[in-house]
């Protein structure tokens, strides 16, 4: 890993995120309208807004990077650019660690913005620390970039990676306990969620929540998983076309 | 071993240079993709120094030649040596700039964050990102976005990223597709330019009339090498004036 490189590469990612003044404007305004929407969907009861909403500062970042990972990343194959990268001095290791360092800070700011706004405007009350939560965020965020980068190998289109979100992250949502807590789902499912990286990403922003329990154990267990599935991803940025 | 049969010396701008050994060797190389057979045992030796022209009717296999040569296509047989390294190998990554038929820049960077983004990939770099754009003669549009460019300077674009690093062999592939023959004369002299500060240029096209911007000529067809030599010895053996005859002649004849 060449730190010189790493840089260029994630600043160049950075420049062209910013560049894009409408992407930017609803990697913000959309997580924070559907947290107002849901604010006042649960006007009625507002203890299921608590339960949900802190939930939902994670989910949005995990959603928003895998779709734009996934289209970068095939943006790069089809414009040809990929390959361009692959013959030059460029490591994947470089290449992938470039878009997770540039879309984390992205995710940071986001997290931030998001859970700030919801704090103070719209009274969402966490018993832990709000750095703790955006940490939390974050991680979810790398999980859907580590999930878009592998998928992205996948599809041949931005169409079909459009795609994956509801046949690869949908079920990951509704097993994560994001509906009702996972020791209540039936005993297979419970079972089948233990080994999906989006229930220790809620598990995580729930703790933060209601400041119960740390999340390290959380935390460790979704860095194990970005590891496993960042290496598959670039098990499958090949250099050579057959 | 290869066998060595083309010319240890190379006639370029009347000037004779030893050519120490050549750019680009490839000894009976076989390139399958899925069930297709694309090269069909080519042998060729290209010169270092040299613009090589790679001339041939689409589908004859350019591109997947090109490829081969950069490293990105995966062969069946034979062997390629480029600068004396076996293609697709490591130290090679910093020795060739390679463009494909369609400009791989990033629309939404400028053409000097283009061109400074891949240049900061080399360890090496021969030249400044604002001389590069002065080389392809984009210095007015350099804090233009690439996607509002022309298709003309998009390509020249797409050449200035070939340039970052201190490339040896410059891989281009139909570079003046689409272009106005104004911006094709352009190109082509830029082409013999870099040749002549000892680079080698190993550049494909369709269009036969530009065969006589090249040094030497490679004609492909259908995956298998028809002719190789410079565009008058070629003129010489098929008895043609104009290039396209001269392909059908050596076609005829083969």
């Amino acid at each position: 890993m060449n730190m010189r490189r790493l840089i260029a590469m994630t600043k160049r990612v950075l420049l062209q995120l910013w560049h894009d003044p409408r992407t930017l404007a609803l990697l913000f305004l959309s997580p924070a309208l559907l947290m107002t929407i849901l604010k006042y969907v649960y006007w009625t009861n507002p203890d299921l807004f608590q339960r949900v909403a802190g939930s939902m500062l994670g989910v949005f970042p995990m959603l928003v990077m895998f779709l734009i990972t996934s289209v970068a990343t095939l943006r790069e194959r089809s414009s040809g650019t990929l390959e361009r990268l692959m013959i030059s001095p460029l490591g994947k290791a470089e290449f992938i660690a470039g878009y997770a360092i540039a879309f984390g800070l992205a995710s940071l700011v986001q997290a931030t913005a998001v859970s700030s706004y919801a704090i103070w405007v719209l009274g969402l009350k966490i018993a832990g620390l709000q750095i703790t939560l955006i940490y939390a965020a974050i991680l979810d965020a790398l999980i859907g970039l580590a999930i878009g980068l592998a998928v992205s190998t996948f599809a041949k289109t931005e169409f079909q990676a459009i795609q994956f979100m509801p046949a690869i992250l949908l079920p990951q949502l509704l097993l994560s306990g994001l509906l009702i807590p996972r020791e209540a789902m039936p005993r297979i499912l419970h079972d089948l969620s233990n080994f999906l990286p989006l229930s220790y990403a809620i598990d995580a922003t729930r703790k933060v929540i209601s400041n119960q329990g740390s999340i390290l154990n959380d935390s460790l267990i979704i860095f194990l998983f970005l590891t496993l599935i960042l290496s598959a991803g670039s098990l499958t940025l090949k250099r050579q076309t057959k | 071993m290869l066998p060595c049969a083309t010319a240890r010396f190379a006639t370029v701008d009347s000037r004779t240079i030893t050519v120490v050994s050549a750019a680009i060797r490839a000894f009976n190389l076989n390139v399958q993709r899925g069930k297709n057979h694309i090269l069909h045992d080519l042998t060729v030796e290209i010169p270092r120094g040299v613009v090589m022209g790679l001339l041939g009717p689409s589908g004859s296999g350019k591109t997947t030649f090109m490829r081969s040569i950069a490293g990105l296509q995966r062969i069946a047989s034979g062997e390629i040596h480029v600068l004396d390294l076996p293609a697709a190998s490591k130290p090679l990554r910093s020795k060739i700039g390679y463009s494909t038929q369609s400009a791989s820049v990033y629309s939404d960077l400028t053409c000097i964050q283009n061109i400074r983004y891949f240049a900061s990939l080399y360890l090496h770099n021969e030249k400044t990102p604002e001389e590069i754009l002065e080389d392809v003669d984009l210095s007015r549009n350099a804090d233009q976005m690439a996607e509002s460019l022309s298709g003309g300077e998009r390509a020249r674009l797409a050449l200035a990223t070939t340039l970052v690093g201190s490339p040896d062999l410059l891989i281009l592939d139909e570079p003046t597709v689409g272009l106005d023959p104004v911006l094709r004369v352009q190109l082509w002299k830029l082409f013999n330019k870099l040749a002549a500060q000892g680079k080698t240029l190993l550049v494909s096209s369709h269009v036969m009339d530009e065969a006589d911007s090249c040094h030497q000529l490679i004609l492909l067809r259908d995956g298998r090498v028809l002719a190789q030599g410079t565009p008058a010895e070629l003129r010489l053996r098929s008895g043609k004036s104009r290039m396209d005859e001269v392909f059908i002649s050596l076609i005829g004849a083969a």
